[in-house]
């Protein structure tokens, strides 16, 4: 496993690899695993990487939730792959993140323990199939316009976990953008079904991309290690304008008044987002808050006899058996 | 907006913005785990097999199987090798004196360094 070689070292020599670091990261170069590495630099991207695999793991629930409800095999196949890749990029990322100096099993533990958080989008229940659509359009879509100058990112290994993460959640963008679709052009009920389900996914969406740049500290920094391409609120406007036209196909309204198109701007003007309900959902506050750790400490403790079990079956091979071939 | 919380978001993390400050970074002490596998992709016949991620698993068989429900869930690849993390021997990636270094001023091992006369084909 490769760590950082982050010994004692002299100041002179610090600074030459401080140098050594800026002119890779001003050079739109990438950093990697055993690369010195300002600590700033490692533990904000230990907590980025970190937290960012959390919520795709307990993204896997809101969605979860409807497996055995989905309305057709088609729609369960569909459901059960877009799960299962969430869980794979939550294991691409934990990889990304171990480069950095920390092991999964401690990140879980942070996780279970309340330490490290995950994304607070998905405290909300999904209350209807037409959440499923929803998650998938604006969510995924949120998501996707925040990762993808993620795949830029300056460090190397969480960079080619997005560029891979990436390119799987077009799929999933697009799958909710159909259940919306279909169901926004079925009987009267199943448009308003969906649009109920719009009207409570539009806010929460809006929130993910984080509090105005004014109040974003932490962006500035960010930037300047290459980490964070866009500001938060560059990041928004972007999806609000790719987001309107989508609506208008799906025959849907977005839940905003002073939601319309500024020609001077060139943009959609939209009304304030609502930040204090983000921090009372961060502190704990969030509807399935307690749901959605204590199903996932559940998960856990409940599998702990499995992974007893494989680790003696793996002792018990080493004794009996040669190692196998490469193929 | 006076709450405290702004001043300790980050929107960084892909699915939406998560607190960054106060929040621990890890010990750097080893924790018990499976063990660490790196694994490696042949895409599709006649290339070579590439480093694509890591993952746990118990032992050989199964890291394989991990691998494959991991990293070809979408036909990335033919064959796919893993290897305990901790096999790998590795160059330091910034030694002062850099290992590479013997490389540097060998020009003449490319075959633009040498001049040929105009006229001279298939050379």
């Amino acid at each position: 496993m490769y760590g950082n070689d982050l010994g004692s070292l002299e100041t002179a020599a610090d600074e030459a690899l401080q140098a050594r670091f800026d002119e890779i990261v001003d050079a739109d170069g990438r950093i990697e695993p055993r690369d010195w590495m300002p600590e700033a630099y490692r533990k904000g991207l230990i907590r980025q990487i970190a937290q960012h695999a959390h919520s795709e793991i307990i993204g896997m629930q809101p969605e979860g939730n409807w497996i055995s409800r989905a309305p057709s095999l088609r729609r369960k196949a569909i459901l059960m792959a877009k799960v299962q890749d969430e869980a794979g990029h939550g294991l691409y990322l934990y990889a990304a993140a171990e480069t950095l100096g920390i092991e999964r099993a401690e990140m879980l533990d942070l996780l279970h323990s309340g330490r490290q958080k995950y994304s607070s989008i998905f405290n909300y229940p999904t209350l209807t199939w037409a959440d499923m659509g929803a998650i998938g359009w604006l969510v995924d879509g949120a998501a996707i316009v925040n990762q993808v100058p993620l795949c830029r990112c300056s460090y190397g290994p969480y960079a080619r976990a997005m560029v891979r993460i990436c390119k799987e959640e077009s799929f999933h963008q697009r799958q909710g953008f159909e259940i919306l679709h279909t169901l926004s052009h079925g009987t009267p009920e199943q448009k308003a079904m969906a649009q109920d389900a719009v009207d409570r996914w539009w806010w929460p969406s809006l929130m993910m991309f984080g509090p105005p740049d004014a109040e974003s500290p932490n962006s500035e920094q960010s930037m300047r290690w290459g980490i964070k391409r866009h500001s938060n609120d560059e990041l928004r406007q972007r999806f609000v304008d790719m987001t309107v036209p989508q609506a208008e196909v799906l025959g849907l309204t977005l839940p905003d008044p002073e939601l319309r198109w500024n020609a001077e701007r060139e943009s959609h003007d939209f009304g304030a987002v609502d930040f204090t309900e983000l921090f009372e959902v961060i502190k704990g506050n969030g509807p399935c808050n307690a749901q959605r750790i204590g199903h996932r400490r559940r998960a856990h403790d409940e599998g702990a006899w499995v992974r007893e079990a494989a680790d003696v079956y793996a002792a018990k091979r080493r004794t009996h058996e040669p190692a196998g071939a490469v193929a | 907006m006076t709450e405290p919380a702004a001043q300790n978001l980050s929107a960084e993390g892909g699915h939406g913005a998560v607190p960054t400050t106060g929040v621990p970074a890890g010990s750097g002490r080893p924790v018990r785990d499976w063990p660490l596998w790196e694994v490696f992709v042949r895409s599709r016949r006649g290339l070579n097999h590439t480093h694509v991620g890591s993952l746990h698993a118990p032992d050989a068989p199964m890291a394989l199987r991990n691998a494959r429900d991991l990293y070809t869930r979408r036909q990335e690849g033919v064959s796919v090798w893993v290897i305990p993390a901790d096999s790998i021997t590795a160059s330091s990636p910034d030694e002062k004196d850099s290992f590479f270094d013997p490389a540097a001023d060998k020009v003449y091992r490319h075959p633009t360094f040498y001049q040929v006369p105009e006229g001279v084909d298939h050379l």
